[in-house]
């Protein structure tokens, strides 16, 4: 299977043999042809309307806003509607330096968005803490305490960079299953399993 | 000078002094907070604004050189080192009753060096979370990330405060204390919030919707440069300037440059002198429409911001095509700057002085007049002059409260004193005044350029320096005007290629302190726009 997405030609990417690899990996035991059909229909939906959280701690949150004004304009895409409820959001977009008092409600971010969710590591520091990596204070990647799916690197990353990583995220999401996989009723089991304490205040 | 030595004999004869950059006057713990208030309130010294508070390891001692201004004795600077007496349990006086600005700047001081404050109101931690074991920035300290891992749960809210307080005889108690009263009704407001422009907390107290304290929380964003800062080499510490306070990115890095060439006694060439200058200004343009674009989205106008970042993108562009990037564009180094102009940019810096005085009536248009901006930010935030000066409040946010404070005037550097500019002054003390500060600043920035466009002078673009930069043993301190006030940098040597001690002293961690007396009385929604009309950069704040 192909993967493509509206908002950029798949010759213009430069790592289509990944995604590949990774479609044939996900589809070796063969796809349901029911399931398969819903899920391609959910994931259209999810990758064309990606809503990110406004989180940002230093450099690269200027160059997200300006991604937000007129002259980038996200909302080509449909990533515009920045949310700053994580409930309302489908991924966070780590942008700054992550330092350790930063650390926990950053996670505590992550544990209250909806799944599916997302996470993007943005700019150096996030990847692997930067110029700061020696620093007493600094978490040397965002990867330490969270699941990446997509890094930017830059130092702060170009507009450009940010759309190549948000159009990464959109051929990930293209092949995902959802039924199934992401949205599985055992993850929901893990969580309580790592968080006794929760499960008397959900229920 | 000499009048100033003889007046400071007289009220404290056991100080000593040594010459250097600036008078520095050694005093003993035991004398300093007589002298400090003699200092101040004197009517011929009249030392009114603390500049800089440093902490220092000399690891013979711990202590504190601070650095005082006199406004009205033409911004005379001494500087004042205090050495705590003893280094197991470093104890120094404090001076946050004469200088409210101390409040911070000594808090800081103490997270850092665990040097305590004798009559501080409220010794706790800034930047690094209750927690945290050891004091960063002394020189034996231990960096092993066992002692202090990521932490995995959450921040304990810290409600218990202390205070070390003197009595008659000299003997100093722990005096525990709660930061907000048992009745209080708090609110949290952040760190994670769109409106404290990046992680930033508030914790207030509330009476229905009235603020009656707001307790900064502070460090969500602390990097720990200045620590990082004393194991590399001068030419390597340039580029964390850039990403402290990232819209005055080309000030920051002048200063430090500065600096250091100061201590070389280098000279810059011509060239590079101008060209710093043209580019400390269309920053300035840059910072300003971004304030510009935030306060209007604060409060909801989210047009506004559209067209404040329209312009910004042009000066980025210049920036782009210069530098090599839009942001963080490390231009500036040690003897002069890294690349020629492009030969573009003296055609479309024009072409920015050409468009932007139409365009800043545009704003005016779409938002200054605007019914709903005058009701939020007119008379909102209150900050009287002697507070502004008490606390250092410099920058717009300073001169909106009538405080002629323009570093670029009081200690003219580069090639501000061969342009004409007039030093924007409003006299409202609210949010209204420091938001038109800014606007016509960016007039006053146009102004500039518009001198020196034509007249960037032939010739190279930087001195020669040796691979090596070793400075002399010493210590000093250079200020600039940065987009949101004076930015000092602060750098002892001990003869070697790595510094000793650098500390940089940011604008915005004194805006962050008023942050409680502006909020106090006003509703609880205002915080925002208080805040948004300070305009403070978080990573500024916490390096």
């Amino acid at each position: 299977m192909e993967v493509n997405i509206k908002s950029m030609k798949r010759e213009d990417f430069k790592d289509n043999e990944y995604i590949d690899k990774l479609v044939e990996e996900l589809n070796a035991t063969g796809a349901n042809v029911a399931v398969g059909k819903l899920d391609q229909l959910i994931n259209w939906g999810i990758s064309n309307s990606l809503w990110p959280l406004t989180f940002g701690t230093s450099c690269c949150a200027i160059e997200f806003m300006s991604l937000g004004a007129a002259r980038y304009d996200m909302a080509r895409f449909g990533f515009e509607v920045a949310r700053n409820s994580p409930r309302q959001a489908d991924y966070i977009m780590v942008q700054g330096t992550i330092v350790h008092r930063m650390a926990p409600v950053l996670v505590r971010l992550y544990e209250q968005l909806a799944e599916p969710k997302y996470v993007i590591a943005c700019g150096g520091c996030a990847v692997s803490g930067g110029p700061f990596k020696k620093s007493y204070c600094v978490v040397n990647g965002v990867d330490q305490i969270l699941p990446v799916d997509v890094y930017i690197p830059g130092c702060p990353p170009r507009p450009e960079a940010f759309f190549y990583g948000l159009m990464q995220l959109q051929r990930k999401i293209k092949v995902q299953k959802f039924f199934g996989g992401v949205n599985r009723q055992e993850k929901v089991e893990e969580f309580f399993r790592q968080h006794p304490e929760e499960r008397g205040q959900i229920d | 000078m000499n009048d100033i030595k003889e007046k400071i004999l007289s009220i404290c004869p056991s100080a000593t002094f040594e010459e250097g950059e600036y008078l520095q006057i050694n005093v003993a713990d035991k004398d300093w907070f007589p002298l400090a208030k003699a200092m101040k309130e004197d009517r011929e010294l009249n030392f009114d604004v603390l500049t800089a508070v440093v902490g220092m390891d000399w690891k013979e001692a711990y202590g504190v050189v601070y650095y005082l201004t006199s406004t009205t004795h033409d911004w005379d600077v001494v500087c004042v080192k205090v050495e705590a007496p003893d280094r197991k349990d470093p104890m120094i006086h404090s001076v946050s009753s004469l200088w409210k600005v101390a409040l911070f700047q000594e808090r800081e001081v103490y997270d850092f060096f665990g040097i305590k404050f004798i009559n501080h109101p409220d010794m706790r931690r800034m930047f690094l979370r209750n927690d945290w074991k050891g004091f960063p920035l002394r020189k034996d300290y231990d960096a092993d990330p066992k002692l202090n891992p990521i932490p995995k749960d959450d921040e304990k809210n810290e409600d218990d405060t202390r205070s070390y307080v003197e009595d008659e005889k000299g003997k100093v108690t722990c005096v525990p204390g709660k930061v907000f009263a048992p009745g209080d009704y708090v609110v949290n407001v952040g760190p994670q919030h769109p409106s404290t422009h990046g992680v930033m907390r508030f914790r207030c107290a509330v009476d229905g919707e009235i603020v009656t304290k707001v307790d900064v929380v502070s460090g969500y964003i602390h990097r720990g440069i200045e620590k990082l800062c004393e194991e590399l080499g001068y030419p390597q510490i340039l580029h964390f300037t850039d990403r402290m306070d990232y819209m005055s990115a080309h000030q920051n890095r002048e200063c430090l440059c500065m600096c250091i060439e100061k201590a070389m006694g280098l000279e810059v060439p011509e060239r590079a002198v101008v060209i710093r200058a043209m580019m400390d200004e269309l920053m300035r343009i840059s910072s300003h429409l971004l304030a510009f674009g935030c306060t209007a989205m604060d409060l909801g106008a989210t047009t506004a911001f559209f067209y404040g970042f329209r312009e910004r993108e042009q000066v980025l562009d210049i920036f782009e095509k210069t530098c090599g990037a839009r942001m963080s564009m490390n231009y500036n180094v040690i003897g002069g700057v890294i690349a020629d102009l492009h030969p573009d940019f003296v055609k479309d810096v024009k072409e920015l002085i050409r468009i932007m005085p139409e365009r800043i009536k545009e704003y005016h248009k779409v938002f200054s007049g605007n019914i709903i901006a005058m009701n939020r930010l007119k008379k909102v935030g209150m900050l009287p002059l002697e507070d502004a000066v008490n606390y250092c409040i410099t920058g717009p946010s300073g001169r909106g409260s009538g405080w002629s404070c323009d570093c670029r005037k009081k200690h003219p550097y580069g090639a501000y004193p061969q342009v004409k500019f007039e030093e924007v002054l409003e006299y409202g003390c609210d949010s209204y005044a420091r938001y038109m500060v800014r606007m016509r600043e960016i007039e006053e920035s146009v102004k500039i350029l518009e001198q020196l466009v034509d007249r960037i002078p032939e010739g190279p673009i930087r001195a020669q320096v040796p691979k090596i930069i070793k400075l002399p043993v010493g210590r000093w301190y250079q200020q600039v005007e940065a987009s949101r006030g004076t930015f000092g940098v602060y750098i002892e040597s001990d003869g070697g290629k790595t510094p000793y001690r650098v500390h940089f002293q940011s604008p915005c961690f004194n805006l962050v302190g008023v942050m409680d007396l502006c909020c106090r009385g006003n509703m609880i929604a205002d915080l925002i726009t208080i805040g948004a009309a300070l305009d403070f950069v978080i990573p500024d704040i916490d390096r």
